[in-house]
């Protein structure tokens, strides 16, 4: 039951949690800063990373993972709502709120930052709202004018900041980018608590999340309160942004709400699934970027972040098992093959028949003259047949012999396009001569139950309305039987 | 023509209803107003039980209005709301809703299965699944609109007339006593819609009383017990043979030529 196999997965993600907020209280062992691991070698490098003896590469992990799962987790919500150009607005609008949390004591205090991006990102959704009630422009036009801006305010005061004499050390050029290094315990220990925060509110409150994101007017019918639920996504959204800032920055964070939700809604038909999906991809992007941002000597975490996060995407998109660009195109083109096959035998019966299934060989020459193709065409079908083990090929190559296989698809086919020409004249009243092009297409999709239920209501008719005699199940059935006496291979199919 | 599964005796998700209750829905002067232009004004109305009503009127009538406002999705301006006798918020689990098809987004991830679980969720409390028994109600009723062998299906993967149906089963599931249907016949083949009213007079047999917004004058006189014509005000109620003239849909309808004598032809037929 999908049920069950979320609730045990969400578990060992809550495990996952805990277990890394163990670590992250663990006593440390010798550090050294970041900064000194650049002359190492790139082995030295990945080993010290995953080994996770350097307290800070552990913040950094850590941290990453945890904004993973929250963004992964509450940007699904934001996908599946159409609320995606909202999320990047308001995450923009946070960095004068940063600024000023860095104001209020001169340095990069966790609680005070969090305190001044949450106002600031509300204060941002307060005036996009303010905008779309008292005037007629409308919400996409507020969102733009909020985001240049809220961020406009806050590149000014970032810039003010770095020309205090305090300032240039203080790290708060490291929000526009994100710098996963410079994530302090205080930071990590925050990140742990609103991403518990938002798995348990997704976890809890699934059955709300799902109805009024899904059909609003129904769940406020239905007494849910929808805006309540609406107003704790956004709240929860601004807090895991702003946890998020110090590792992606100000100018990213969006895309790491929306890249791995919208990669895992490529992926799945379920909003659970999708749910654990985007989690993953974006603990996966989070660890990626912290990772190779630490190969090198201050390179940003941010950008990394999001390419990990647009790769799954483009993985998705590509290879994704059912709405991805080359699952479908695979299809279509095996479908296509499938087709053409089936044309094939087709024509082999019709030759067949022309001669009265006297002779169970056809010829190539016969073949092409019934295709009205050259004779290296019908070689490569009847190459592709004996491939598909439909028929086997004699006389170096020029005598096609169907196989038990090929009899009956070639039978079915024949009886699909008849029985749906006769469907067409005496139901749909076509004229006799109008139902061979529409038959072309429907006999190569006509499923088993279909042709059942038109033999029924074609009172199991024996002829087309050309006059030619379709292949029952029967007629098909009672040649196979007969297939282990050679002589009676001759003429098989045909009715007796 | 084809039509739904006879309703069985028990168990069956439709249980029946005494009569002889309060009015399932009674509304008083009511008044909806959109950016202070009123859409419906001094709204009176009482629908007795067992009853299906169609609510018809020209575009802009106000009727998606008109259900929206009782069940509280949209703000009253004036005027008061009874279900049973009570406020809708006391009374909210015995009504059922079908919106229309156009209100969500048919690729959001989710089942049909999923969708025919919400109309148990107002019936489960706070941090509560659904259980066994909800599955069995929601399987039920996808069996009733005949959706069953659909139930794993994407959504985005049905046809118009089967999400309708999936809105129908959603709606059943609910178990309601009361329901409000917004177009269900917007974008289905002729023989689904038969189907559903046909479903649909089973229902109410069961006592159920049902208000369907409904836009074809010709098939509404044939559909309803009982007609609601709506143009910001009510223009009359009553039961259809009584209000299915051309006086009272002219002036429903106001100048509009082209229904009119739509409608001057259905009332020919219906006098003929």
């Amino acid at each position: 039951m999908p049920m069950l196999r979320k609730n045990k997965a969400v578990r060992a993600a809550i495990f996952l949690l805990g277990a890394g907020l163990f670590l992250l209280l663990a006593p440390s062992a010798q550090a050294a800063k970041i900064g000194d691991l650049a002359d190492l070698n790139f082995a030295d490098q990945i080993l010290r990373f995953f080994s996770m003896k350097d307290p800070s590469v552990r913040y950094a992990l850590l941290g990453s993972i945890f904004l993973g799962v929250s963004c992964g987790l509450l940007g699904s919500f934001i996908v599946v709502r159409k609320m995606a150009l909202v999320g990047d607005t308001l995450s923009h609008a946070v960095l004068p709120g940063v600024a000023a949390g860095f104001l209020w004591n001169m340095s990069k205090d966790p609680a005070a930052t969090f305190i001044g991006a949450t106002i600031a990102r509300l204060l941002g959704t307060a005036v996009v709202s303010l905008i779309k009630q008292t005037t007629r422009l409308k919400e996409d036009t507020a969102l733009g004018m909020v985001l240049a801006g809220f961020f406009a305010v806050g590149i000014c005061m970032v810039t003010m900041i770095q020309h205090l004499p305090t300032g240039n050390k203080s790290g708060i050029d490291k929000f526009l980018f994100g710098q996963a290094a410079a994530i302090s315990e205080g930071d990590v220990k925050l990140m742990g608590i609103v991403t518990l925060l938002s798995v348990a509110v997704v976890l809890f409150f699934y059955k709300e999340l799902l109805i009024t994101s899904f059909d609003a007017g129904f769940a406020r019918a239905a007494g849910f309160p929808v805006q309540l639920i609406h107003y704790t996504l956004m709240l929860l959204l601004a807090f895991s942004v702003v946890i998020s800032l110090q590792a992606v920055g100000v100018v990213l964070v969006s895309a790491m709400l929306i890249t791995p939700a919208a990669a895992a809604y490529l992926l799945t038909d379920r909003m659970h699934r999708m749910l654990l999906l985007a989690a993953g991809f974006g603990m996966l992007a989070g660890i990626s970027g912290a990772f190779f941002s630490f190969l090198g000597p201050s390179l940003p975490t941010g950008p990394f972040m999001v390419l990990g996060a647009s790769v799954v995407f483009a993985l998705a998109f590509f290879f994704g098992p059912r709405h991805g660009v080359v699952m479908k195109w695979w299809h279509h083109r095996s479908r296509a093959d499938r087709v053409q096959r089936e044309n094939t035998l087709k024509s082999i019966y019709h030759v067949l028949e022309g001669r009265e299934f006297k002779g169970e060989g056809v010829s190539l020459r016969e073949l092409a003259d019934r295709r009205r193709e050259t004779i290296e065409e019908v070689q490569t079908q009847a190459k592709d047949l004996k491939r598909k083990g439909l028929a086997t090929l004699h006389e170096e190559g020029n005598l096609i012999f169907l196989t038990p296989d090929g009899w009956l698809r070639a039978c079915s086919i024949v009886r699909n396009h008849r029985l749906w020409e006769l469907y067409l004249t005496n139901a749909a009243q076509i004229a006799a001569d109008h139902v061979h092009e529409d038959a072309e297409k429907i006999e190569h999709v006509l499923g088993e139950e279909v042709v059942r239920e038109l033999e029924r209501r074609l009172q199991y008719a024996t002829k087309d309305p050309h006059g030619r005699p379709i292949p029952s199940i029967e007629d098909i059935q009672r040649g196979l039987a007969g297939l282990s006496r050679r002589e009676d291979l001759v003429g098989y199919g045909k009715r007796s | 023509m084809s039509s739904f599964d006879e309703i069985n005796g028990p168990p069956s998700v439709i249980h029946p209803l005494p009569t002889g209750g309060p009015p399932p829905l009674e509304i008083h002067d009511m008044t909806v107003a959109y950016h202070k232009k009123p859409v419906l004004w001094g709204i009176d109305l009482v629908v007795p039980q067992g009853k299906l009503v169609g609510i018809v009127g020209p575009n802009g009538a106000g009727k998606s209005t008109l259900i929206k406002a009782v069940m509280g999705i949209l703000p009253l301006s004036s005027g008061w709301v009874k279900i049973f006798g009570e406020s809708f918020k006391s009374n909210l689990r015995r009504v059922g809703y079908v919106p229309q098809r156009e209100s969500v987004d048919w690729d959001f991830p989710v089942n049909v299965m999923d969708v025919v679980l919400m109309g148990r969720y107002g019936h489960l409390g706070l941090l509560k699944r659904p259980s066994k028994r909800d599955r069995d109600i929601a399987r039920e009723c996808l069996d009733k609109v005949k959706m069953l062998p659909y139930a794993n299906r994407q959504i985005s993967n049905l046809s118009g007339g089967q999400q309708q149906r999936v809105f129908l089963a959603r709606a059943l599931a609910q178990e309601s006593d009361l329901y409000f249907m917004d177009e269900p016949f917007a974008g289905v083949d002729a023989a689904t819609e038969s189907a559903i009213i046909a479903l649909l007079h089973e229902v109410k047999a069961r006592g159920k009383t049902i208000l369907v917004v409904h836009h074809d004058l010709p098939t509404a006189r044939n559909y309803f017990d009982m007609l609601l014509l709506l143009n910001m005000r009510v223009v009359a109620f009553g039961p259809t043979d009584e209000v299915f003239n051309y006086e009272l849909l002219q002036k429903t309808y106001g100048g509009r030529l082209t229904i009119l004598s739509e409608v001057a032809e259905a009332v020919r037929q219906k006098g003929a």
